[in-house]
């Protein structure tokens, strides 16, 4: 069943993944980054809790092409990529979210900003809970997925409600945080990712960070891959 | 198979509730705590301690699962 060509198995990437985290703590921490009073310092976790967003979704994508070749092929070993690239997913959107609870406790959900009014209109905050139903629902998709004991019943439906979910992922976290008023950035277009806020030197960063942290997940996503193929393959004995 | 376990539930609420435990310093004036100097670089310091430990105390369970799976 597992095919030694196959890329879980090949090192360059994970060579790959720790030389773009150590260049992202190194340089992350030394580039010199815009002045920005309401920001100082903090511009620089850009690489960090950004950067937790930015795999998210990329483990997210990668859940659900596999559900879709599950779904083409009913080959099972799909299901599991697709099962756990999702987890990985979500630890990496929870990481995203207490690193920003962090961040903004300093920044824009200050008590000394003045745009910045109590603590309900942090509960009010659709970028917050835009990415909280985000999570929910693959929360959801979890707990589908491993209570249903058949498991080629078991493959199919949370294959379907994956592809939900993850069309799901496009209004709470694109779409509807920038119909709505918000004290998070990003509301005019793709934060982080348009040309007008972010400098060359901050980009030089930015983008090894964004795939340095994707690779990390991809990498603890394929152990835990390999994991349940060997777990397969010793039941099935 | 267990997804739903109590100690994964805590430490999720733990983590969506840090907002709330750091948002009650809400005492302090500009520039004045530890965490507001220095351009307030010990937010990143923060952030990024906080990814290590989430990181890390998902692969030290992932270990015990495997560790577990090797014995039986």
């Amino acid at each position: 069943m597992t095919d030694r060509k196959n890329y879980m198995y090949k090192s360059w990437w994970k060579i790959t993944c720790i030389l773009l985290l150590v260049f992202t703590f190194s340089f992350g921490l030394l580039v010199k980054i815009p002045d920005l009073p309401a920001l100082e310092q903090t511009s620089r976790n850009l690489f960090f809790h950004v950067a937790m967003w930015m795999a998210m979704m990329t483990l997210f994508t990668i859940s659900v092409i596999n559900a879709v070749r599950y779904l083409r092929t009913f080959n099972l070993k799909y299901d599991i990529y697709a099962r756990q690239f999702a987890a990985i997913g979500i630890l990496f959107g929870i990481l995203g979210y207490s690193t920003g609870a962090i961040w903004m406790t300093y920044t824009w959900a200050d008590p000394n900003n003045p745009t910045f009014q109590s603590f309900q209109a942090l509960a009010r905050e659709p970028k917050l809970i835009g990415a909280a139903i985000a999570l929910l629902i693959y929360f959801a998709y979890m707990v589908l997925r491993d209570s249903i004991n058949d498991l080629d019943k078991r493959a199919r439906i949370s294959a379907v409600y994956n592809i939900f979910a993850y069309a799901m992922l496009f209004p709470t976290i694109w779409i509807i945080p920038r119909l709505l008023p918000s004290l998070h950035p990003g509301q005019e277009g793709n934060p982080a990712l348009n040309f007008k806020d972010v400098t060359p030197a901050l980009r030089l960063v930015e983008l090894p960070a964004f795939i340095g942290w994707t690779l990390l997940g991809v990498w603890i996503a394929t152990v835990r891959i390999r994991i349940n193929l060997l777990k397969e393959k010793k039941m099935a004995q | 198979m267990k997804f739903i376990n109590l100690k994964r539930i805590i430490t999720v609420v733990f983590l969506l509730c840090m907002a709330m435990v750091t948002n009650a310093q809400d005492t302090a004036k500009p520039n004045s705590d530890f965490m507001r100097s220095n351009g307030r670089s010990y937010v990143v310091i923060a952030v990024m301690l906080t990814i290590l430990t989430g990181l890390v105390l998902y692969l030290i369970r992932l270990d015990r699962k495997l560790s577990k799976l090797e014995k039986d």
